[in-house]
């Protein structure tokens, strides 16, 4: 089975997909990513799907999960790169993502999870 | 069943055949009052070429040998060929199917005049089955012809339509608009949410406004498909702002009682771009007027 990398960048975690998820290296990125989350202390989780094509539900209710999960854990998710076949196909089955913040690129994504962490600081 | 039948009815032939052979002018001049045409009309020559046309493809279909109408065999190409040139110029001079098949139709009486009245009842029968047959298969190929033909201008139009009222523009650095024309249906939906999340993901733009001045009305089934997009533009991580909202459009979203889920709505586009350049950092301000001098 496929394990998907997660590389530490400062304060946050950078997952890149580059493979068509099975539901069970779904299911390991999800267990690794908070087991991750949690060991390091990270504040933010930056997942990038460009590179895929086919997004199903069981991906889109992970995805989702991740995010929640991630909260619960005090980390900011933000999802990147997301193709716009795989954008229409996630309304066509009625997951909007409610909760899982957007970005067009990892450049982008990384400047939203920058600025949550000064804000989080400037609170502090 | 249809080559069992042909077979005793081979000997039969001969009476339409006989009237085929004849002179085709007079069949195409009984066909033509048959047809009830007002001979002062201005159509009413090329009415009669096409008749003469289409009986001289008769009689060498006839000669071939069959007067059994089948679209397929190459006998009847050349009639199907006079046909298909009818019903087109027919539809182009925008007259309905029915008078078209009513034309063709006329000439089952015009053959039936052509029969030998002093034969025997069966073998009369015979003939009238033949021709009746045949006209009947000649009238439903025209008006099959005539629906292609008005199906396929349709066709383009609809595929036309759709492809002029979606074009994505680029307002500003950064924010898209597409200014959505005609009811929103899930097909246009489809072509706008494909062309707009396209020009996102190739702008890199952050922003995208929908103008719906241009939609005349707003019902639950149109705002479901705003909400696609609007839902599909976050999933990309880009916003959105709905603009162009009349009045009574903004009445009827309240009173059906739908939910935008905090999408940003202006009254007009000139608001939503003000919004845009407020949201990624821009100012604008008024500078002194400057006068173009002619010449």
């Amino acid at each position: 089975m496929n394990r998907i990398p997660i590389l530490q960048m400062g304060g946050a975690l950078l997952v890149t997909i580059q493979i068509d998820m099975e539901d069970q290296t779904a299911l390991a990125l999800q267990d690794d990513l908070v087991a991750c989350i949690a060991a390091k202390g990270a504040h933010g989780v930056l997942i990038d799907i460009s590179a895929l094509e086919m997004v199903d539900s069981f991906i889109g209710r992970m995805l989702a999960s991740i995010s929640a999960i991630a909260s619960v854990l005090d980390a900011k998710t933000v999802v990147v790169g997301m193709r716009p076949a795989v954008a229409i196909t996630l309304v066509e089955l009625g997951l909007s993502l409610h909760g899982v913040r957007t970005a067009l690129n990892v450049a982008r994504g990384m400047a939203i999870l920058q600025e949550a962490e000064e804000q989080a600081h400037r609170v502090d | 069943m249809v080559n069992s039948a042909a077979t005793p009815m081979s000997q039969g032939h001969h009476a339409l055949g006989d009237i085929l052979k004849h002179d085709t002018g007079e069949l195409a001049n009984r066909w033509l009052i048959a047809a009830a045409l007002d001979p002062s009309q201005e159509v009413f020559q090329s009415f009669a070429a096409e008749a003469r046309v289409l009986v001289g493809a008769l009689k060498s279909a006839s000669a071939a040998g069959t007067t059994r109408f089948d679209i397929d065999s190459p006998a009847w190409a050349a009639t199907r060929t006079a046909l298909e040139s009818l019903s087109a110029s027919r539809a182009a001079r925008g007259e309905s199917a029915g008078a078209t098949s009513a034309f063709v139709l006329a000439l089952k009486v015009a053959l039936f005049e052509g029969l030998d009245t002093s034969a025997d009842g069966p073998s009369l029968m015979r003939e009238v089955g033949l021709i009746t047959q045949m006209v009947d298969g000649m009238a439903q190929w025209t008006v099959t012809t005539f629906q292609r033909t008005r199906e396929a201008i349709i066709a383009r139009q609809q595929e036309e339509l759709l492809e002029l009222s979606t074009p994505v523009i680029k307002l500003w650095d950064g924010v898209l608009a597409v200014p959505m024309i005609g009811t929103l249906d899930s097909n246009r939906t489809q072509v706008v949410m494909e062309a707009l999340l396209q020009r996102i993901v190739d702008t890199e733009a952050s922003l995208a406004i929908i103008d719906i001045t241009g939609v005349p009305t707003v019902d639950t089934l149109v705002a479901q498909h705003l909400l696609k997009t609007v839902t599909a533009i976050r999933l990309m991580g880009a916003d959105c702002i709905i603009s162009g909202i009349r009045p009574q459009i903004a009445q009827t979203i309240v009173h059906l009682g739908i939910d935008l889920q905090g999408v940003r709505t202006k009254a007009t586009l000139a608001d939503a771009l003000a919004l845009a350049l407020r949201q990624t950092g821009y100012t604008v301000t008024k500078g002194s007027v400057v006068t173009k001098v002619a010449g």
